[in-house]
């Protein structure tokens, strides 16, 4: 089997010769850039909303253990039955089990990243349950088999050519290249969908404490849709989704769509609180909330890191990050792309296994700038090299850095090794870029500059001489 | 960097024995390593009234992360005061010395790039930018990408070269566009990377330090 650092590797060297799709995708990105700062603007203080929400979420994650406690016995009291999954086995086979119980026959589903985290529709439909993806993005890839290329868009690598031609393949669609008539195709086949289902499941944004409620913002009408027509409701939740209060959607709703999505609100946000209470017309009987930890709560135990739990999951910093716009989503192998999932990935899937993709960073930052919750997103990337390093030096490098630290402790042999590079350069220079070169890895695609011929050192020294 | 110093009537001095900040070890996890490098900066340094560092990157490393680094370690009052009074060039001209002007004259059409680390670590947007525009009968232009990052990041550009060639691509583009001569920045690692990819795509627009712009009269 190959490990996870060589698929991402290969995928990366084949992404980034593709100049085709980088197009495509900094095209995609530009457009949200342009929107983004245009209701960043309209908020009175981007800066202050930014530190508000990253103290709101602080509040939050480290008092996780009264604002779950307030969340579950709230969301009980209406009738919802509360499942706290310890791990992605748990939370499958609850769901699983409620499908079963109920008889069910066909499963609707609004998009969760956190489903997608415990691969729910492989068990479902390994027990023998249909399950249609209803957000149009995410019926896309689930058409083509392939996951979530972005963790907000997951449909962003595909150009309308290429849907129209997976409809005509699957669907048996007349090809076109307006987005509406494609939107329409994929409607009429999900209407019949919405009313055949007797599950839905979802995700949810946010987690209200206060209230116990969860939050849903979407921009089609399909949470909906899938939540409220079938009559069992199942919601899976991160437990780190909890906000306090319910007055703090007035700043986290308009924030993930400004961070997300580039718009001022999403089309679409609603509050579910229970099933189908005596006297109500409709909405479904059952409602059940599982809640997953899934290694999140070592992720809360990690002082220095956990304010990666602030994350609501909004994708800008997927959206900012130069590694991600020139690999693409698919590389990274994770359900979370980009910055966040370098950073998370480690500790929910194993630190050993998924270090390189801490490495695959130039570390400059744009991330940690961009985050609304202000996750020191870079520096945990630093973190993370660190306790890997540190847990299981690779014997290589350890030797290389040991060098170093001779050599840099002692000025007379880093002289030494300046002088000796600029004797063997012209060496180097004969050979350079081939596979003699030992620099080949930086003289493939760049050129390298000649070593000064006098250093500074001996510039310093001839102009002090009197 | 010696030359716009000794000009603004300032006396440097360079001790000899400084080698390198520490930051390869630091960046590729090894804390221990890099702390044994740092702690002979700290020595050689303890002397000075203020370090100047030419480069955002190497600046960004004593000033933020040398804190980080001897967090509970016995010498870490020491990191600290050795990064209060360290300063990335245009950080302690403009910042420090209140200096925008230092009569330089450098004619032709430039673009600036901003190292990842002067900018997001250190803050500093606006004064290497303040000082170049003060540079007599040099244009300055600025770039779309002008904050990407260039995709050198230490041993990053040599761990996966085609990601980091792909992003120093992305950079190159956007001088291109700008029709510029030349690309000032104030890290000489970001200007490697930069120019060696500009080499291989046979342009002739050059790289060049801050410091040597400043320098010209």
């Amino acid at each position: 089997m190959k490990t996870h650092a060589r698929q991402f590797n290969e995928s990366a060297r084949h992404y980034t010769a593709d100049l085709h799709h980088r197009n495509l995708i900094q095209k995609a990105l530009d457009g949200y850039y342009v929107k983004r700062d245009e209701f960043k603007s309209r908020f009175q203080s981007w800066p202050d909303a930014r530190d508000l929400a990253a103290e709101i979420k602080w509040e939050a994650v480290n008092h996780l253990d009264r604002y779950l406690d307030e969340f579950v016995s709230r969301l009980e009291a209406r009738g919802t039955k509360v499942f706290w999954a310890p791990d992605a086995q748990a939370a499958r086979d609850y769901i699983v089990g409620v499908a079963q119980q109920h008889k069910v026959r066909s499963v609707i589903k609004s998009k969760s990243m956190t489903a997608e985290e415990i691969h729910l529709n492989d068990a479902l439909e390994k027990n023998g349950f249909e399950v249609v993806e209803s957000d149009l993005g995410e019926y896309i890839v689930q058409l083509r088999r392939e996951p979530p290329y972005h963790l907000v868009f997951p449909a962003m690598h595909l150009t309308r050519r290429q849907i129209s031609d997976l409809f005509h393949d699957r669907l048996g669609s007349e090809p076109t290249n307006h987005p509406e008539e494609l939107t329409m195709i994929a409607r009429r086949v999900m209407r019949r969908k919405y009313c055949e289902a007797d599950m839905g499941i979802s995700g949810a944004n946010f987690a209200i404490a206060e209230t116990g409620m969860i939050s849903i913002t979407e921009n089609e009408g399909n949470a909906r849709l899938t939540t409220s027509l079938p009559k069992i409701h199942v919601a899976l939740v991160g437990i780190e989704k909890i906000l306090p209060k319910l007055s703090d959607l007035a700043l986290f709703l308009p924030m993930l769509a400004t961070a997300g999505a580039g718009q001022s609100i999403t089309c679409y946000n609603t509050l579910y609180g229970g099933p189908r209470q005596p006297g109500e017309a409709d909405g479904p009987t059952e409602f059940h909330v599982v809640l997953l930890d899934n290694r999140r709560t070592e992720l809360l135990a990690d002082a220095e890191q956990r304010d990666a739990l602030h994350c609501i999951r909004c994708g800008a910093c997927l959206n900012v990050c130069p590694i991600f716009k020139n690999v693409g989503g698919h590389s990274y192998g994770t359900t979370y792309q980009g910055p966040i999932g370098s950073v998370i990935t480690p500790h929910l899937r194993g630190l050993q296994d998924w270090k390189h993709l801490s490495q695959a960073s130039s570390l400059c930052g744009a991330c940690t700038e961009t985050c609304p919750v202000k996750i020191n997103l870079h520096h945990h990337l630093l973190h993370n090299r660190r306790n890997a390093a540190r847990a299981r030096p690779a014997p290589l490098e350890s030797l290389l850095q040991r060098g170093f630290v001779f050599v840099m402790r002692r000025p007379g042999w880093y002289q030494l090794a300046a002088r000796l590079g600029r004797l063997t350069q012209p060496l180097q220079r004969l050979i350079q870029g081939t596979v003699l070169d030992p620099l080949r890895a930086w003289t493939k695609t760049r050129s390298l500059p000649s070593l000064a011929e006098k250093s500074f050192r001996d510039w310093w020294r001839e102009r002090k001489a009197p | 960097m010696v030359q716009v110093l000794e000009r603004l009537g300032h006396t440097v001095d360079y001790p000899e024995a400084q080698t390198c900040c520490g930051q390869p070890a630091f960046n590729s996890g090894y804390w221990d390593e890099a702390r044994a490098v740092a702690e002979r900066q700290m020595t050689v340094f303890r002397d000075a009234g203020v370090v100047v560092i030419a480069s955002g990157s190497c600046g960004a490393m004593v000033k933020v992360f040398y804190p980080e680094l001897f967090r509970q370690h016995p010498r870490e009052k020491e990191a600290r005061v050795l990064a209060a009074k360290t300063f990335e060039f245009s950080d302690f001209l403009v910042n420090q010395l209140g200096v925008l002007n230092v009569g330089a004259r450098f004619p032709g059409r430039a673009t600036f790039h901003d190292g990842c680390h002067a900018l997001r670590e250190l803050g500093l947007k606006k004064p290497p930018r303040r000082l170049l525009q003060h540079v007599q009968g040099l244009e300055l232009v600025e770039m779309k990408e002008a904050e990407t990052c260039c995709g050198f990041g230490g041993t990053f550009a040599v761990k996966f070269p085609m990601i980091s060639t792909a992003m120093g691509e992305v950079k190159c583009a956007s001088i291109a566009d700008t029709r510029a001569d030349y690309v000032i920045s104030n890290d000489s690692s970001c200007l490697m990377q930069i120019q060696g990819i500009l080499d291989r795509q046979g342009k002739s627009t050059r790289t060049l330090h801050l410091a040597e712009v400043l320098a010209r009269t």
